[in-house]
């Protein structure tokens, strides 16, 4: 930043728009990336930054506008197109090959050569190898990529990128998961690259990040541009708004602490090498969270409650009376209700209209005679749209076209069918823009004051505060510890120092 | 002007299936200077579809799981011995209770295999192809076992009518074959099946996104195994209707029948991959297919070439069917 006036932006996005059937996804965008500079890109879901990233991969053409790369207009014709002209785009979900190694993933299709034009796996291992260097990572290159956490994963995605002597790196929400050092070892990545003139454009739904890694910030809303801003200098406050186009006061809303019966009781329950010994107990009315790193079982213990992995010893008491839950069905009668963390591979059926997702957990209840009142269901769901404040133009619409947000919105009106009385939210709030947050925190605080108990499984340590009546802390498969938050007081410190465990490093 | 475009795209999309059986119909009766239009010459398409017909309503519920079943034609052979051997054993008892029995034993051979099947798939998640390739071998053993290789004869007169009569004959003439109006109220029945039962969704749920049905609290081996049982049980249904237009139980039968079969599924614009089929495309599916190979014969085709027309074709409409498809917005 700040270099002279003749420098031209590494990227210029000039009266950028782009529409679809229904929505215009950009309207008339324009703003600049400076070379070497952290550009973060906020919005809420539906602003328009995926669209926009989409034109930059040439994953989709603009209907209009330009885009100018070191002062050059360039017209982007394809995925491949882009990749030439130095763009490179790390989704979300990431596009790796399981079954092939590493160092194979990295110079996916272009693999160096040796003598018969075969593949040179020496060439390929060294070269990866000085590459994860570059980026002060350890990683074993002969690894299967199926083999690695998603922070690893997420490296080589970062590796592959570079390999293509990249001019602009897109992040793609690049938090979402990852544990908190797992992120600065991210962030220190990101930073030697812009170092080395590289720009990065790094899109995320958490301001934290954004203060604390970006040199400008650009808000998108409505597929409008709103404001490109410098920022140390921005305000928390007036991002938000520009965000959101109105205040947010409350981020976590209150709600009275007034637990009832225990409702839940876990007692030495192990789960093969997932999880050992883990006993606690969560009351009705009460939002017990646990957190731990990725890898800690956190997410694990979670699908035992419901029955989705298989528990090898201890016990489960549901309301009470001991509960064997052996498969989610048996869960669910025992009176479970569970929200997985990651809702496009294990929550919705996408392509399938929003009432069949509604109602997809409590069909008996839509039906007589193992005949489906249709009529009904789509009585429900469009009361639920209502209720929850779901963006859908009507029931019908398949439930992919809905936003991040309005989709994780669906997942809980599923389970508000009935009244279960233990509740396991897997990352509720995983991928969800600010506004809809506040509003998802609304709903569990309402499950709580209706008397369900609510195990809140989170990585986002602020939320795990914010909400929650206790935190425990997962580590290496155990429960570490179990604090009391009743005043949303526990400090994220002394959290982290539980999940990494005493003398023992996380390490990516 | 966007407005009526995508109103065309829609209705295009949504229709597609009558669009190429339309283009279809014309094309064969230009083409044949109007002697596929003939009724008789109707009558006898819908005939020759039914027996497959009947069977791709079920293998479109399996398919919608993302499954398959390769062991259809066998099964038919299988079932339509054992139910010949079954009226035969019978020879002194009254023709009605014959029939009723030959009824009875291949439903049931058809839905235990049927079973069978899908109990191997759901609970030691072995890949569908693989457990019905196995099978459709030992079915199709078993029917050549079962009857030592000789097409078993000697079937109660009352059979007859059910493969080879007409409905109402003496109101409609040859206009409506039993098996047609089997294979026609099967289609309604499932029709409702598939979109209003909680079956039916539970299908398409668990070929939309097995993990999402499963921690939906969905029986999803339970739903994985029924459609298997399905099939079977329209096997055995189509097995006896085969002996009753034979008059004889034939351990030949239903050779490529799982080929003809998934042909009609997918022409229909039902995925392979699961979670997306209609079956009412199914239908229309197996009619194309069946106004193809009629109207090759009409225009006195040579049998090869009519395979290479009928692989061609099944390619277009395929084709056209995801060039369609690519138009609707996601």
């Amino acid at each position: 930043m700040g270099s002279t006036v003749v420098d031209s932006p590494r990227i210029e996005f000039r009266g950028v728009s782009k529409r679809y059937p229904g929505v215009q996804a950009l309207d008339n965008v324009s703003f600049a990336v400076a070379p070497g500079s952290v550009h973060a890109i906020v919005g809420e879901n539906g602003a328009g930054k995926s669209t926009l990233m989409k034109v930059l991969a040439g994953a989709t053409g603009a209907d209009s506008g330009t885009i100018c790369l070191d002062g050059e207009e360039v017209q982007i014709r394809n995925a491949r197109h882009s990749q030439s002209l130095g763009i490179a785009v790390v989704h979300q979900e990431f596009n790796l090959a399981g079954d092939l190694s590493v160092a194979e993933n990295v110079f996916l299709d272009r693999w160096p050569r040796g003598p018969l034009g075969l593949i040179s796996f020496g060439k390929l291992r060294t070269r990866s190898q000085a590459l994860f260097q570059s980026l002060g990572i350890e990683i074993n290159v002969r690894r299967k990529v199926r083999d690695l956490v998603v922070a690893q994963q997420q490296m080589v995605e970062i590796a592959r990128a570079l390999s293509l002597q990249a001019r602009v790196l897109v992040l793609d929400e690049p938090s979402a998961v990852l544990t908190p050092n797992e992120l600065s070892a991210l962030f220190e990545t990101v930073r030697k690259l812009a170092r080395q003139g590289v720009s990065v454009l790094y899109i995320s739904h958490r301001l934290d990040e954004v203060f604390s890694l970006g040199d400008t910030v650009t808000v998108l809303r409505d597929g409008r541009h709103i404001s490109t801003r410098p920022l140390p200098r921005t305000g928390r406050e007036t991002l938000i708004q520009d965000m959101v186009g109105r205040p947010i006061t409350e981020e976590f809303p209150r709600r009275d602490f007034a637990p009832g019966g225990i409702a839940l009781r876990v007692e030495g329950l192990c789960s093969g090498r997932r999880f050992h010994d883990v006993s606690f107990d969560v009351r009705s009315g009460e939002v017990f969270a646990i957190t731990g790193l990725v890898g800690s079982g956190r997410s694990s213990v979670g699908k035992a409650l419901f029955g989705a992995v298989p528990v090898t010893s201890g016990r489960l008491l549901v309301g009470g009376s001991p509960a064997r839950l052996t498969s989610p069905r048996r869960a669910q009668r025992a009176g479970v209700a569970y929200l997985p963390e990651d809702r496009k591979q294990q929550g919705l059926l996408l392509g399938r209209p929003m009432y069949e997702n509604v109602t997809l957990a409590h069909l008996p209840d839509v039906s007589s005679r193992g005949f489906l009142r249709i009529g009904e269901e789509r009585r429900i769901s469009r009361r639920r749209i209502a209720e929850l404040r779901i963006k859908a133009p009507t029931e019908r619409v398949p439930v992919g076209t809905l936003s991040g947000g309005n989709q994780q919105k669906v997942m809980i009106a599923r389970w508000l069918q009935r009244a279960y009385r233990v509740i396991v939210l897997d990352e509720p709030t995983r991928g969800v823009d600010v506004g809809a947050k506040v509003e998802i925190y609304g709903l569990i605080n309402a499950m709580a004051k209706g008397g369900a108990a609510v195990l809140m499984i989170t990585s986002e340590l602020p939320e795990a505060i914010g909400m929650a009546d206790r935190i425990g802390v997962m580590c290496h498969g155990r429960l570490a510890g179990v604090l009391d938050n009743r005043g949303h007081d526990v400090s994220q410190e002394g959290l982290l120092r539980l999940a990494v465990g005493e003398g023992g490093g996380a390490s990516l | 002007m966007t407005r009526v475009r995508s109103v065309v795209v829609a209705w295009l999309v949504a229709g597609r299936m009558p669009v190429i059986l339309g283009a279809l119909l014309i094309t064969s009766s230009v083409l044949t200077d109007g002697r596929f239009l003939r009724i008789e010459n109707l009558v006898n398409v819908m005939r020759q579809i039914s027996f497959e017909g009947l069977i791709a309503f079920g293998m479109t519920f399996v398919i919608v799981t993302g499954g398959i079943d390769l062991s259809v034609g066998s099964l038919v052979a299988l079932t339509g011995v054992a139910a010949a051997l079954a009226m035969q054993s019978l020879a002194e008892a009254d023709p009605a209770v014959r029939v009723a029995v030959g009824f009875a034993t291949a439903l049931i051979v058809g839905t235990s295999t049927g079973a069978a099947a899908g109990a191997i798939i759901a609970r030691f998640a072995i890949p569908p192809f693989i457990a019905t390739l196995a099978t459709m071998l030992v079915a199709r053993g078993a029917a050549f076992i079962l009857c030592d290789g000789q097409p078993v004869h000697e079937l109660p007169g009352e059979l007859m009518w059910w493969g080879r009569g007409f409905v109402l004959e003496p109101v409609l003439g040859q206009r409506l074959p039993a098996p047609v109006l089997i294979m026609l109220a099967s289609y309604a029945v499932l029709l409702v099946v598939f979109r209003r039962t909680v079956f039916g969704r539970r299908v398409v749920a668990v070929g939309s996104n097995e993990q999402a049905a499963y921690l939906s609290g969905i029986p999803v081996r339970a739903t994985k195994m029924a459609v298997y049982v399905l099939t079977g049980l329209l096997c055995g249904l189509a097995g006896v209707l085969h002996d009753a237009k034979l008059m004889a139980g034939d351990p030949k039968v239903g050779e490529m029948w799982e080929l003809n079969v998934i042909a009609a599924v997918v022409v229909g614009g039902t995925s392979l991959f699961g979670g997306r089929g209609t079956v009412t495309g199914t239908l229309i599916g197996a009619i194309i297919i069946g106004v193809l190979n009629n109207s090759l014969n009409l225009m006195e085709v040579e049998h090869f070439w009519q395979k290479v027309v009928l692989g061609l074709v099944i390619l277009a409409a395929s084709l056209l069917d995801a060039a369609l498809r690519r138009l609707e917005p996601q």
